[in-house]
């Protein structure tokens, strides 16, 4: 059952992405419907998938590199919905899908055998600690993404260069805006999590910090996109320094992420 | 029955005739009947615009219709007829539906795609509807006109590109703000082309205009008529953050606004978006604004460029529209032609007589002690009720043949017994739109 519904949204999503990208190419309105309704679709039989495992499992199934890239994949792909109906935008799924197919894909190479619960992280924070870091990094993806559509629309401007690609992607302030709604979305998520973090690490390991590597990183990550949102607020950090600074700060909470667990080895390297 | 169009437009005439020709919409009975009341003609349809005058209209007699409607427009408008003949064009037939169907597609317009054109032509078969004086082959025909000028607009991008300098400028800016309700723009200068851009972001909707000049009057005089805000020319650069579109045009013979000026500009707008627009020729605005972070500058040349791929981009789609009034020529003919009497009653009578030869045969299959002989007879009685009731209807369309409103009695009896030619698919040409 858990195989079934991991491999229909796999590719579902893949169907989608591949007609998003067809979008990209060739911009024709029923296309970027039916890339929104299969993502939709692929979504549903994702939340099937995720609340199955954690009916068999016992617990929330984010505990291993299979489960939270998964969940990882699942919160980008409902956030861009949200943005796609906000914003009648359906370009944006050509941006975002590629990047939740992948992170599946990621998963898919990770056993999926539910294994027995390590006992350090039966708890309530769980829960909680997870849910939250991942909403907040699927928010950042979904900024990243539309960082990577405002620096090539912003260069098609500068350039002059106004083809059928530029026709179909939105304005640059309404990639702006989006971008910055993730991140004040994002943000307080990460900032949670890490404090929901540091909680429970006071009840299971002692100590509310120990400088263990996903610390460490998650902090870099912090300070990145708190300089982000505080450059925004105070000077108006905007346009394509911002973007730039919004595709930096994604490309280091994925090394918090992958990174840590796969290259460095510390309290939190599940795989 | 011929379709016939007689007319002249911004191809043939210059204004100096076309105004000479034109008429008032207030006043359309009195030509519409004039028209209708000229021997031979049977319907009519008068287009006035102001890059076209032309009457569309049916006749038995396609030379002398045309030559009495040319008569009838010289007459009308007191205009030497030897004035006008060498503008008019005239078209019947095939020509003719080719002819309006581009018309009304905008394939004919001065500038392609323009949307305008259709709207006008369905306000005067507005007129010609409340006249009375256009009848069924008319209002099919212009209905068709109007279904196939949808067809061209859904299905090419014909209209859908910025083909003005100005519209361009209003296009990019929504490429940059998204909407453009709460944006301010600035004009510094004045000209022609800068007020038109102007007056595009104002229909568009912007929230507010300032205009400024070197001379002070100049800037109140213009901001009056925009119902804009007048700006003292020396506190440009105060005025500046607080823009988001400038359209520049003065008679400087250097820079206005340079690079280094930008920094200071953005920093107070919190680096929002700018949007340059140069359409002074020596330029105002430093190139090298456009690698400022968050600036946008496009000059005049850049616009044209623009506006020169849009027109490339609209000749392609207007090849595909062609194609599209093609096609929906050779439907509208299928119908036109089945309104012709002979083939109408040659229809009507196999119609009959293949009722007659189905129930005759099922009767004599079924009869078994059929008496010798009386196969021949029973042909022979049914062939005579059936001529019998076909003679009235037959004789009375032979005999309005020779009039002029057969078309009506055709129809409907093509209607009454289906009678429809192989092809002709009636309800996509009743379609109505709008």
């Amino acid at each position: 059952m858990n195989a079934l519904l991991f491999n229909s949204t796999l590719v579902i999503y893949a169907v989608a992405t591949v007609i998003y990208l067809a979008y990209l190419v060739k911009p024709k309105q029923p296309l970027g419907r039916a890339g929104f309704w299969l993502t939709v679709a692929g979504f549903v039989v994702h939340l099937g998938f995720t609340l199955n495992r954690f009916l068999e499992a016992g617990h929330t199934p984010i505990t291993n590199l299979h489960e939270s890239l998964s969940f990882f994949s699942m919160a980008t792909v409902g956030i861009f919905i949200m943005f796609e109906r906000r914003y009648k935008a359906s370009i944006l799924g050509s941006f975002v899908m590629p990047l939740a197919l992948l992170i599946l894909a990621i998963s898919a190479t990770f056993s999926a055998v539910i294994p027995p619960l390590n006992p350090a992280l039966k708890s309530k924070w769980l829960a909680i600690h997870t849910i939250m870091a991942f909403l907040g990094y699927a928010a950042f993806a979904i900024s990243f993404g539309v960082s990577v559509m405002y620096l090539i629309q912003s260069h098609f401007l500068k350039k002059r260069r106004l083809g059928p690609m530029f026709q179909k992607l939105p304005p640059l302030d309404m990639l702006d805006d989006i971008s910055y709604r993730c991140l004040t979305f994002g943000f307080p998520l990460l900032t949670f999590a890490i404090i929901s973090g540091a909680i429970w690490a006071e009840t299971a390991w002692g100590t509310y910090w120990s400088w263990d590597p996903k610390e460490t990183w998650s902090l870099i990550t912090w300070f990145i996109y708190a300089a982000l949102l505080h450059g925004r607020l105070t000077t108006g950090w905007r346009g394509r320094k911002a973007a730039m600074l919004s595709i930096f700060g994604f490309v280091i909470m994925l090394f918090t992420f992958l990174g840590v667990n796969l290259l460095l080895s510390g309290l939190h390297s599940y795989k | 029955m011929n379709i016939i169009v007689v007319g002249l437009s911004h191809k043939t005439a210059a204004v100096e005739i076309r105004e000479k020709v034109a008429f008032a919409p207030t006043q359309m009975e009195k030509p519409l009947q004039a028209v209708v009341a000229l021997p031979d003609i049977t319907e009519a349809v008068i287009v006035s615009t102001c890059n076209r005058v032309e009457i569309y209209a049916t006749t038995r007699d396609v030379a002398g219709g045309m030559a009495r409607i040319k008569r009838f427009l010289a007459d009308y408008h007191n205009v030497p007829l030897e004035l006008l003949e060498k503008h008019l064009y005239s078209y019947h037939g095939e020509d003719a539906t080719r002819h309006v169907f581009r018309v009304a597609s905008s394939l004919d317009s001065m500038v392609v795609g323009e949307p305008q054109i259709l709207g006008q032509i369905k306000t005067s078969y507005g007129y010609a509807a409340e006249f009375k004086s256009s009848g069924i082959i008319l209002n099919r025909f212009l209905h068709k006109a109007f279904s196939v000028a949808k067809r061209v607009r859904t299905e090419t991008k014909i209209a859908s590109s910025a083909v003005s300098v100005a519209f361009a400028a209003v296009e990019l800016a929504k490429k940059i703000f998204g909407e453009l309700s709460d944006k301010t723009v600035l004009l510094i200068g004045a000209g022609e082309m800068c007020e038109l851009a102007a007056k595009h972001f104002i229909n568009t909707g912007v929230r507010g205009v300032m205009v400024t000049n070197r001379t002070y009057e100049r800037a109140e005089k213009l901001a009056e008529e925009f119902d804009a805000k007048p700006v003292h020319f020396e506190a440009l650069m105060e005025t500046l953050p607080k823009a988001d579109i400038i359209l520049s045009s003065t008679g400087a013979p250097h820079f206005i606004i340079h690079e280094k000026d930008m920094e200071e500009v953005l920093r107070r707008r919190k680096h929002k978006p700018m949007f340059f627009i140069d359409i002074a020729v020596p330029r105002d605005i430093d190139p090298k604004v456009n690698n400022v972070e968050n600036c946008y500058l496009y000059t005049v040349d850049d616009l044209n460029g623009v506006v020169a791929t849009n027109l490339e981009q609209r000749k392609v789609e207007a090849a595909k529209a062609e194609a599209i009034v093609e096609q929906e020529i050779g439907q509208f003919f299928k119908w036109l032609s089945s309104l012709e009497v002979t083939p109408t009653i040659v229809a009507l009578r196999t119609h009959f007589d293949e009722i007659r030869k189905a129930e005759l045969s099922k009767t004599i299959s079924g009869w078994k002690d059929l008496p010798p002989g009386a196969e021949k007879k029973l042909d022979a009685l049914t062939n005579a009720i059936m001529n019998k009731l076909l003679h009235q209807p037959t004789s009375v369309l032979k005999r309005i043949d020779q009039g002029n409103r057969n078309d009506l009695y055709v129809d409907a009896l093509r209607n009454l017994f289906d009678l429809e030619v192989a092809g002709d698919s009636q309800d996509n040409m009743m379609e109505l739109e709008d």
